[in-house]
């Protein structure tokens, strides 16, 4: 309500009123709808020459699959990305923004934005949400200091690792890791152990599926393998099912005429677009 | 039936991998000795149950001469420390010297009072500095900040106090000081389901800090029942 003298001031302090709406709606059977969030595998990986980052492509709403192909590495400046898993949304938008800031970083600073930059915006923007902006990402990438692989969590607190997984699969993938990851591992190696760590999230875990996403960043290269790998590729059919023409045998037969139907065509009307 | 019996899982989406904090349910320690400082951390970060991260660094660099140990949410305390030093790096120009310990504490404090309510942070700071050497301040939960000759936190402490009490010794040589720490800690982890791990420890004098790591397999044995 706002004061009689001037009406176009608010009453100050917090309105509830909302709330109670809220309340009144879901007592009657009406609860809100949640944020697609993608039930995820993410992992990256640092190797011999740089960072690998891997992903699944499945992204659900609560138990349905709502994109059977999504892209889950995202680009943040040419010699970085970054894994999103959580909200869907929220890593799609908040991996846009701080790419905006690292171009403009770039450009005001004349020098090629460092891994640790990215970090430091993003921890300290999710940080800034106390956890509301739901985005747990991987970091990786190569700059003038070398490969760096960042984890940063929806809080916005972040560590740095040699290799990382997150998302509903990350148990299922961080086994793969711990089991085959040495320091200093060959390219296609690595890249055969991503794979392997996002495989083993799409078949262990229910929130994980479809392909494989990968991206290889080297210095000054990178290498986005998109659907690097079907993970469950469907069955090729091996035969025909079909069955060959008389195979039924015929007991009896039986011709009933059709009646005649006669078509009577009718003139349209002209439309009557005379004015009132 | 459905082929997955998925009724232990909440369903509302409640308490799953996103919503629990991450937090550092940790021991953590420091402690005095003659010519300056020990602290030591366990390497354990839990989400829930699920350990987040097995070889976490809890010592966190805040100027050459001071570190802090972190304990409670990892989230908060590496918010409040990135902080902290940006204002000691600051201070420490226009000063045209090394800040103090007590400078940096108080900076510590000053956040964790005035935040208490949105904060879970208990940060053991320690470093050296010319006007009063080696020095330990302990930041609990509520804000308050106390300087402590040997101070211990985190989950794990609570199993400790007596071994703490019983063997600190005023005045300790630094293989002593690293001796005791390593011991403490190592009892805390051993009772302490949300630590564990490996010890990492630092030791900061005049010349700097000197990081050591106590590996899984190296840890000093005690009663094992």
């Amino acid at each position: 309500m706002s004061y009689v003298l001037c009406p176009e001031i608010p009453e100050p302090g917090f309105s509830f009123e909302n709330c109670k709406r809220n309340a009144l709606l879901e007592s009657k059977g009406f609860t809100t709808p949640k944020a697609i969030k993608t039930g995820t595998t993410i992992v990256g990986i640092v190797y011999k020459d740089g960072v690998i980052l891997g992903a699944d492509t499945r992204a659900t709403e609560d138990t349905t699959v709502a994109d059977k192909n999504c892209e889950k590495i995202h680009f943040l400046a040419p010699n970085m990305y970054c894994c999103g898993a959580g909200t869907a949304a929220d890593t799609e938008m908040t991996t846009q923004m701080v790419a905006a800031q690292l171009e403009l970083h770039k450009l005001y600073t004349n020098r090629e934005a460092r891994v640790a930059t990215a970090n430091q915006l993003l921890k300290q923007y999710l940080f800034s949400y106390q956890g509301y902006i739901g985005a747990a990402l991987i970091l990786g990438g190569v700059d003038i200091e070398g490969p760096h692989l960042h984890m940063i969590y929806p809080h916005g607190s972040s560590v740095d690792l040699p290799y990382a997984t997150m998302g509903s699969g990350s148990l299922a993938a961080i086994s793969v890791f711990e089991l085959g990851w040495k320091p200093e591992m060959g390219e296609e190696e690595g890249i055969q152990l991503v794979r392997n760590a996002i495989a083993a999230g799409i078949f262990n875990d229910l929130g994980s599926g479809s392909n494989v996403d990968v991206c290889i960043i080297r210095k000054g290269v990178v290498d986005y393998r998109r659907t690097y790998d079907e993970a469950n590729k469907k069955g090729v059919r091996q035969g025909s099912y079909k069955f060959p023409r008389g195979a039924t045998a015929v007991l009896s037969t039986k011709v009933v005429d059709v009646e005649e139907v006669s078509v009577t065509p009718v003139e349209a009307e002209r439309m009557d677009v005379a004015a009132f | 039936m459905p082929p997955v019996n998925t009724d232990f899982m909440p369903q509302d989406g409640s308490n799953d991998w996103r919503d629990a904090a991450h937090s550092t349910g940790t021991s953590i320690m420091a402690s005095e000795f003659d010519g300056g400082v020990v602290i030591g951390a366990d390497s354990r970060t839990t989400t829930g149950a699920y350990i987040a991260n097995r070889v976490s660094d809890k010592l966190t660099r805040v100027t050459d001469h001071i570190y802090c140990c972190r304990s409670g949410s990892a989230a908060d305390t590496e918010a409040i420390a990135d902080i902290v030093g940006y204002h000691l790096n600051f201070h420490g120009m226009e000063l045209g010297e090394e800040p103090s310990v007590e400078v940096g504490a108080a900076i510590f404090k000053e956040l964790c009072y005035n935040y208490r309510d949105s904060l879970m942070a208990g940060i053991l700071v320690a470093g050296w500095d010319k006007k009063k050497g080696g020095q330990i301040y302990s930041i609990p939960i509520g804000g308050m900040c106390v300087r402590q000759e040997v101070s211990i936190g985190g989950s794990g402490s609570s199993y400790v106090y007596g071994y703490m009490d019983a063997n600190y010794k005023p005045k300790m040589s630094k293989e002593d000081c690293v001796k005791f720490v390593t011991n403490t800690l190592a009892l805390a982890m051993s009772r302490d389901g949300s630590s564990g791990g490996v010890i990492r420890l630092g030791i900061i004098t005049e010349e700097g800090i000197e990081r050591r790591v106590v590996l899984g397999n190296e840890l000093p044995k005690f009663y094992e029942g």
